[in-house]
């Protein structure tokens, strides 16, 4: 089972050591961890994505996760309602007659691109890793030169009341 | 006012009732041994960074306050490790400070650095590296804060050493405010009321009590439930002592070397209240047949140790102490279980610890339960790891709270001398006996040192069985006899290793003499080293083998 956790914690200095090494430790796989600041400038937000066998193993990571001197509060986001997004530049090859076709490629994906050289375009695209799956698949004939993903982050949507 | 690091350092110690360090000195913090040279805070210099960290554990566990540690940086740091990662497995209350280098080399390999912050994140509480000597006072009072609260344990303090020469103006510091740590002592009512309902409708209950009531300071409050409910007790290695010995409702310590009764109790029961413990393997080693047909309620100050290894029916998150005082306001049928406590008293007087008696050679098992008649169950004892520590265990009779210092999740050889030097360091003035095996007693007696040098009278029990014994006993069970490295062809002469201590010692060879010796012994008030050579054969048992249901055990003795 796929599951996102999204922990706030203290801005400290060895916060994310301390965290992955509580997922490492527990022998949890990391999909992807993301990290940046919130609204208050000394809590971070880290958003990890693991694979878990069982609810009972979600409920112990999250134990394990909330013990953590410097963590505020963690949830499971995937048992909400929530959003999550991903962010990926991807570098393409091109030749001048194909560019016009990768263009209207990735027009269905809002992909943009963002910078344009003589061999190569680089894209970027925002939004669900699926998606962001299904541009990379459309984009390999081409032959995709890199790619950089940053891991995915969310929040919860608001409740209605 | 300015102040220079060091001298906030001791400040600071001085603001939380620092009665003694433990440590070793070294390049990175010779300016904070600089300050403790006018001895506002007494510091006992071990002969061994190791050392010094079990001798706080063990100064810890003896007087229920937190223990100090100073190590230089590098090879000072990394040979703390051991006794960091003890604490964390018992929960013991320890600061331990690690020197540094300036921090203009750190990160560049500089002489004598380690990473100490990485390497002890797995193992510590919590850990800090001081970056400001304006932000030293609030670390260190933040650390004792977090070290002796909640479910306690050990905190790093990494103090670069141009830190501590530092100078900033002397401010006061607020008080501790983490919003992210904020542990949670008083149970829910309702939960309460509950286990109450829980035990009305039992009828083969049980208690399993841990080191939780030792750390909470609740035995007194336990032993007036037990009056109270009138429920068998079993206990953990580390939960010795809280009931006595002798009293009628306890069936003894319960697990992989556990009394019968206590395993056939911890299987039968029908409700099991665990307070202050964790189902560690060695009690719980086939947690899913000790879970089955049972309700289970299990109370812990750490929200992670509930239903970690076993599902738990009434999960209740607080401090051992206030929900046994909780408990204490009800009343309890216990009518209800009568029967059941005739059947687990049964099992105990159908098969008590035993051991076959001879004259031929001394049976270790004898000579634990002699000590504890010559000192009338009245002592502090240290142990060591192996088959010494679980007859220390079984025939000692226990009957004080912290009376048993042992090292239970991790195991530590050569925990027991300097755990047993910092015992009597925080109790000057009780009888501490170490019981410590001829292989533990080679990892760390350097500590005995110590004992000329600050008075102090431990006797030092070397259970001399010529062998790893305990790694022997598993080969002989369950590796063909093939004793693989675990027989010493060499020992060293233990008699001349007290004498260079300059410490008295006999060595005791003689059954039939052993009880008059051993009197004898203990009657000298100096520090003393008894080394019995013991029978190089016998078997810790009865013994649940690894893996299986408590109520499988082997080597059991009925009457
Ligand atoms: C530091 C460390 N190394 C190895 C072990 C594994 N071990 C557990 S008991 C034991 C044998 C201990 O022998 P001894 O000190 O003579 O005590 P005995 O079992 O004979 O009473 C060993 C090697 C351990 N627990 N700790």
């Amino acid at each position: 089972m796929r599951r996102i956790i999204s922990a706030k914690v203290r801005n400290t200095s060895g916060v994310l050591n301390r965290i992955s090494g509580v997922l490492t430790r527990r022998q949890f796989n990391i999909e992807s961890i993301s990290v940046g600041v919130t609204e208050n400038l000394d809590v971070s937000r880290i958003t990890i994505v693991v694979s878990v066998d069982s609810d009972f193993q979600m409920e112990q990571l999250i134990k394990q996760l909330n013990k953590q001197i410097d963590v505020i509060k963690v949830i499971d986001m995937s048992a909400d309602s929530h959003l999550e997004r991903e962010l990926a530049l991807i570098k393409v090859a091109t030749t001048s007659t194909n560019r016009q076709e990768i263009m209207s490629m990735i027009e269905p994906f809002r992909a943009s691109i963002i910078d344009v050289s003589g061999q190569s375009i680089i894209i970027q695209i925002a939004g669900s890793s699926e998606k962001i799956d299904a541009l990379v698949d459309v984009l390999k004939v081409y032959g995709i030169q890199e790619l950089a993903r940053t891991g995915i982050t969310g929040l919860l949507r608001s409740s209605i009341k | 006012m300015n102040k220079k690091g060091t001298e906030l350092f001791i400040d600071s110690l001085l603001d939380e009732d620092v009665e003694m360090i433990f440590g070793y000195p070294g390049g990175a913090v010779l300016p904070l041994y600089d300050s403790l040279y006018d001895k506002k805070i007494p510091h006992i210099l071990t002969r061994h960074e190791q050392g010094a960290v079990h001798a706080a554990e063990g100064y810890a566990k003896a007087s229920g306050k937190p223990g100090v540690v100073l190590v230089t940086s590098g090879p000072g740091a990394t040979n703390v490790i051991t006794g960091i990662a003890d604490a964390m497995s018992d929960s013991v209350p320890l600061i331990v400070f690690t020197g540094q280098v300036a921090s203009s080399g750190i990160g560049k390999d500089a002489f004598q650095e380690a990473d100490i912050l990485g390497l002890t994140i797995p193992i510590t509480k919590y850990n800090y590296q001081v970056r400001k000597v304006e932000d030293l006072p609030k670390v260190i009072k933040e650390a004792f804060h977090i070290a002796t609260t909640g479910r306690k344990g050990p905190v790093v303090i990494d103090l670069p050493k141009d830190i501590t020469l530092d100078e900033t103006p002397v401010k006061k510091i607020a008080e501790v405010h983490i919003p992210s740590y904020q542990p949670n002592y008083m149970p829910h009512p309702n939960q309460i009321k509950k286990v109450v309902t829980a035990i009305n409708q039992a009828s083969k209950p049980v208690f399993l009590i841990g080191a939780g009531i030792h750390h909470s300071d609740g035995t007194t409050e336990f032993r007036e439930l037990l009056e109270n409910s009138k429920i068998p007790v079993v206990s953990t290695l580390l939960g010795l002592g809280i009931v006595p010995t002798d009293n009628d409702l306890f069936l003894g310590m319960g697990g992989m070397h556990g009394s019968y009764a206590a395993n056939q109790a911890l299987m039968e029961a029908d409700l099991l209240i665990n307070i202050g413990s964790r189902f560690d393997d060695r009690l719980a080693s086939c947690p899913e047949s000790l879970a089955k047909d049972k309700t289970i309620i299990h109370v812990d100050i750490d929200p992670a140790e509930i239903g970690k290894i076993i599902p738990t029916d009434i999960p209740i998150v607080g401090d051992a102490k206030e929900v046994i005082r909780l408990l204490n306001k009800e009343t309890f049928n216990t009518e209800n279980y009568a029967d059941w406590r005739d059947t687990v008293k049964n099992y105990q007087t159908e098969a008590p610890f035993t051991y076959e008696e001879t004259v031929e050679e001394i049976k270790p098992q004898r000579a634990i339960e002699l000590i504890g008649k010559i000192t009338n169950g009245e002592a502090i004892v240290a142990t060591d790891v192996g088959q010494h520590q679980m007859w220390a265990a079984q025939f000692y009779p226990f009957k004080h709270q912290n009376q048993l210092i042992t090292s239970g999740g991790l195991g530590t050889m050569g925990y027991g001398i300097p755990a047993g030097v910092g015992a009597q360091l925080a109790k000057p003035d009780k009888q501490v006996v170490i019981i410590v095996g001829d292989g533990g007693f080679q990892m760390t007696n350097q500590e005995l040192a110590i004992l000329e040098q600050y008075h102090l009278a431990p006797k030092v029990i070397l259970i001399n069985n010529h062998s790893l014994g305990m790694v022997r006993q598993w080969q002989e069970s369950f590796f063909n006899e093939r004793r693989s490295e675990s027989v010493f062809d060499n020992q060293p002469d233990f008699q001349k290793m007290a004498e260079a201590y300059h410490l008295k010692s006999v060595r005791l060879d003689n059954a039939e003499t052993l009880e008059e010796e051993l009197i004898q012994a203990f009657k000298e008030k100096e520090p003393m080293v008894i080394e019995i050579n013991c029978s190089p054969t016998e078997h810790v048992l009865p013994m649940v083998p690894p893996g299986k249901p408590n109520n499988e055990m082997i080597g059991v003795v009925k009457r």
